[in-house]
């Protein structure tokens, strides 16, 4: 699956996309950020507090909690702040 | 007939007389239209900011104005709905963000703009970030904005 960072986020860990495989038991959003929380230091920094990180599936946007089977494009991003 | 819905998000500036009079131009049909700027201020917490600049998620912002567009029809009876976001650098003065929302009488229109800038504000996929004298940084995201858009949700 896809993923893409944005704001803050981005910036952490020093890309805007990429694509990645995570194994079979990362089920969820919450999940997703705990194992990419583990690759590495910029990662651990970007995820360093998930309650404040916000998701969208495939431009939707999804609790932490939401399963993640059949994503496509999964962005990772902290509060909006548009408008 | 379908209501005409414009919705960008472009680097360029826009005027708002000229959209105003695109929305209504050759209508009879309305008599009311709301206009909602955002501006860039020039200070924050008593800093000046010498520019925002603002990122945005291409795909989904565009998905998540229509999605609240979409909304906003549904629940008014709106003849006409404008949203433009800038994204890029933007300085003090300059705007940022227009709803124009159309309406046979006042009440929808003023209803449906102020929807509207909740659920962008709260929803849509743009993050700014400031530039100051002292360097650049994340602007933090505001519960009110979050309560803002919550209180469309239980009338």
């Amino acid at each position: 699956m896809k993923l893409k960072y944005f704001a803050w986020v981005r910036e952490r860990i020093g890309k805007s996309e990429e694509t990645v495989e995570p194994p079979a038991s990362v089920r969820t959003v919450d999940d997703l950020i705990a194992w990419l929380a583990h690759r590495g230091e910029t990662y651990a920094h970007a995820f360093e507090t998930p309650r404040v990180i916000r998701a969208a599936i495939d431009h939707t946007h999804v609790k932490s909690d939401t399963m993640i089977a059949g994503a496509r494009e999964i962005a990772f991003f902290p509060p909006m702040t548009g408008g | 007939m379908a209501v005409p819905v414009t919705i960008r998000i472009q680097e360029a500036d826009f005027d708002v007389a000229q959209e105003i009079s695109a929305l209504t131009k050759g209508r009879t049909d309305i008599g009311a239209v709301v206009s909602f700027s955002g501006i860039c201020r020039g200070s924050e917490n008593d800093e000046a900011i010498a520019a925002l600049t603002l990122e945005h998620y291409p795909d989904m912002a565009e998905a998540e104005i229509a999605r609240h567009a979409q909304t906003a029809l549904s629940r008014w009876p709106l003849t006409g709905l404008t949203v433009i976001h800038r994204v890029g650098r933007i300085v003090p003065g300059e705007n940022i963000v227009l709803v124009l929302t159309a309406s046979a009488h006042r009440q929808a229109a003023f209803q449906a703009a102020e929807f509207l800038m909740d659920y962008l504000k709260a929803n849509a996929p743009f993050w700014k970030r400031e530039e100051s004298a002292t360097g650049t940084s994340w602007v933090e995201a505001h519960h009110h904005d979050d309560d803002a858009a919550a209180r469309w949700t239980k009338s």
